[in-house]
């Protein structure tokens, strides 16, 4: 009775590790800080939990050093991830404090749920093709893609990635298959830079980061699409005074200028 | 009337009973704790059930892309637990019964993955197996074969992190089987591998089953290796875990539909383990 109770247990302790390993994220989610005791003073502090695309990851950081700097008691947290999943992740209670989208899309559901009133639009971004330093299938143009030896990346069609690049096939009258699509535009890179896929689609803000690690093909403006990127605080904002300092921050021309800096185009 | 020392008898065996009951009472310094931890670990699933959209199910489980990804699911698991049975059992024996310097260190190392995080199992096998990989790029160069986003990537991916699993319960069967029976066949005549298949893997055949079914269920729910290393295709490489997560950001009705699924699949391996399980323990 004893031994029959001890292995049961030890079954399903087995069962859900195996249930539990299953469902490791790869989405950097962000471990909710405990914020510092919000004080009653007007000046900022304590943390807060900025929710924002993965193409933003370069700029962001930049802005939120700059932040802490500037409001010294004050500490921004990042989660970076696809915009899709970053808004799913919203409207199921994360303690996010401001959302930064790489899509009007994926604002308007976090709009629709209640939790954000008035986005202000602050940058946009275009696609460009990245490909391996060595550009091993000689891609140099959109066509080479849809090559059946050519191995493409893309973004899956949730993510304002994987909709903005279908919107540049659509545009440049091509069907292209990808070998996969990945959960967001960072993972399209990495493919790119491991040399593993021979081209993405991803953002030219994304090339621009990744260095000599790719290299950037240009997508002529006639076919190539853009995407707009909203921000807006939190109306439950765990710290909203801090919050929407931040997102004025982004906002302000001090914030544009590091946009600007990384490719980014005015809204 | 009763006389006058029966009542403190009784009395005295309700005291009795009373003191045993409370021996067997659970102390409430371990059964709050108890408690807390199984509805810690009950409420979740509980939520799969309640929010489920049971009305939409057909529906959504109809769907091509879901069955593309269940049909890929069971393939690909099952496939990765027969890699793990031809190459596992041979190793888990040679760990086991190998009196070889150093053996223990490489059973460490071989059994890495069950606590490695499966990303980095992925981003390793990219690294080892991929086109521009120290293996991979051979590959590619003598067969024009490249491994990750195909099929056979989300196999080696799954096996990768499942066969640990079996070659531990293998490897632990096989310490705990009796070696007489195996001298007895050795004396009769019978050669080191006959007395392999003849004798030692009957022997172990429960826990070899039960190692199965483990590896098996773990290839079936493998998500961080797969994405990584085979990335994420419908019908080609994108199994139920991926399609699980994929959906949650565009269709979370379809996300929970899709959980249930693997729900039902993990309560029919632990029921179908139970029995297998606590044989092996009582021949331990």
């Amino acid at each position: 009775m004893r031994r029959s109770a001890l292995t049961l247990t030890t079954v399903a302790v087995a069962g859900l590790l195996l249930a539990g390993c299953s469902s490791s994220s790869t989405t950097g989610t962000s471990s909710a800080t405990p914020s510092a005791p919000v004080s009653s003073t007007p000046a900022l502090s304590g943390t807060i939990n900025v929710f924002a695309a993965a193409s933003l990851k370069e700029a962001f950081t930049k802005l939120g050093a700059q932040f802490e700097t500037a409001h010294p008691g004050t500490k921004v947290v990042f989660n970076f991830g696809p915009s899709s999943g970053l808004a799913t992740q919203i409207t199921a209670g994360a303690p996010a404090d401001v959302f930064a989208s790489a899509s009007t899309k994926n604002m308007d559901q976090v709009v629709s749920g209640g939790q954000v009133t008035s986005p202000t639009n602050f940058a946009s971004n275009v696609m460009q093709i990245a490909v391996p330093p060595n550009n091993p299938a000689n891609v140099t143009q959109l066509s080479d893609l849809t090559k059946s030896t050519v191995k493409v990346a893309l973004c899956q069609q949730a993510v304002p990635c994987g909709v903005t690049a279908a919107k540049v096939f659509t545009n440049a009258k091509l069907t292209l298959v990808p070998v996969t699509q990945e959960i967001d535009v960072k993972a399209v890179l990495t493919k790119v830079a491991l040399g593993e896929v021979d081209a993405g689609v991803v953002y030219v803000t994304d090339v621009r980061a990744a260095g000599t690690k790719v290299k950037g093909i240009v997508i002529p403006a006639d076919v190539n699409a853009s995407t707009k990127y909203p921000i807006a605080t939190l109306t439950k904002a765990p710290n909203k005074a801090t919050a929407q300092a931040f997102t004025d921050y982004v906002l302000s021309a001090d914030g544009a200028s590091v946009l600007t800096a990384d490719a980014f185009a005015k809204p | 009337m009763t006389s006058q020392d029966r009542p403190p008898a009784k009395q005295r065996s309700r005291q009795a009973a009373r003191a045993v009951q409370s021996r067997r009472a659970i102390p409430w310094p371990l059964g709050v704790p108890a408690l807390l931890g199984a509805l810690f670990l009950l409420v979740p699933l509980a939520g799969l059930l309640v929010r489920a959209p049971w009305l939409g199910l057909p529906r959504i489980l109809a769907d091509s892309q879901v069955l593309d990804a269940l049909r890929l699911s069971l393939l690909s698991a099952s496939a990765a637990t027969a890699l793990s049975l031809v190459f596992g059992v041979p190793l888990a024996w040679v760990l086991a019964r190998s009196q070889v310097r150093g053996i223990s260190v490489l059973r460490a190392l071989v059994t890495l993955p069950l606590v490695l995080p499966p990303v980095v199992g992925g981003v390793a096998l990219l690294l080892a197996f991929g086109r521009q990989g120290i293996l991979g790029r051979l590959l590619d160069e003598w067969t024009g074969i490249t491994l990750p986003f195909t099929t056979a990537g989300v196999v080696i991916a799954e096996t990768f992190v499942a066969m640990p699993f079996l070659i531990i319960t293998v490897e632990g069967a096989f310490r705990a089987a009796d070696r007489g029976f195996e001298e007895a066949a050795a004396t009769l005549g019978a050669s080191r591998l006959t007395v392999f298949r003849t004798v030692t893997i009957p022997l172990i055949g429960p826990s070899l089953l039960a190692g199965a079914v483990l590896c098996w269920a773990r290839a079936l729910g493998e998500f961080g290796a797969t994405i990584t290393f085979a990335g994420n295709f419908p019908g080609r490489t994108q199994t139920m875990p991926l399609a699980v997560y994929v959906a949650l950001e565009s269709d979370p009705e379809a996300a929970v539909a899709l959980s249930l699924v693997l729900l039902v699949v993990s309560i029919a391996v632990l029921a179908g383990l139970r029995d297998r399980w606590m044989t092996t323990g009582a021949a331990g």
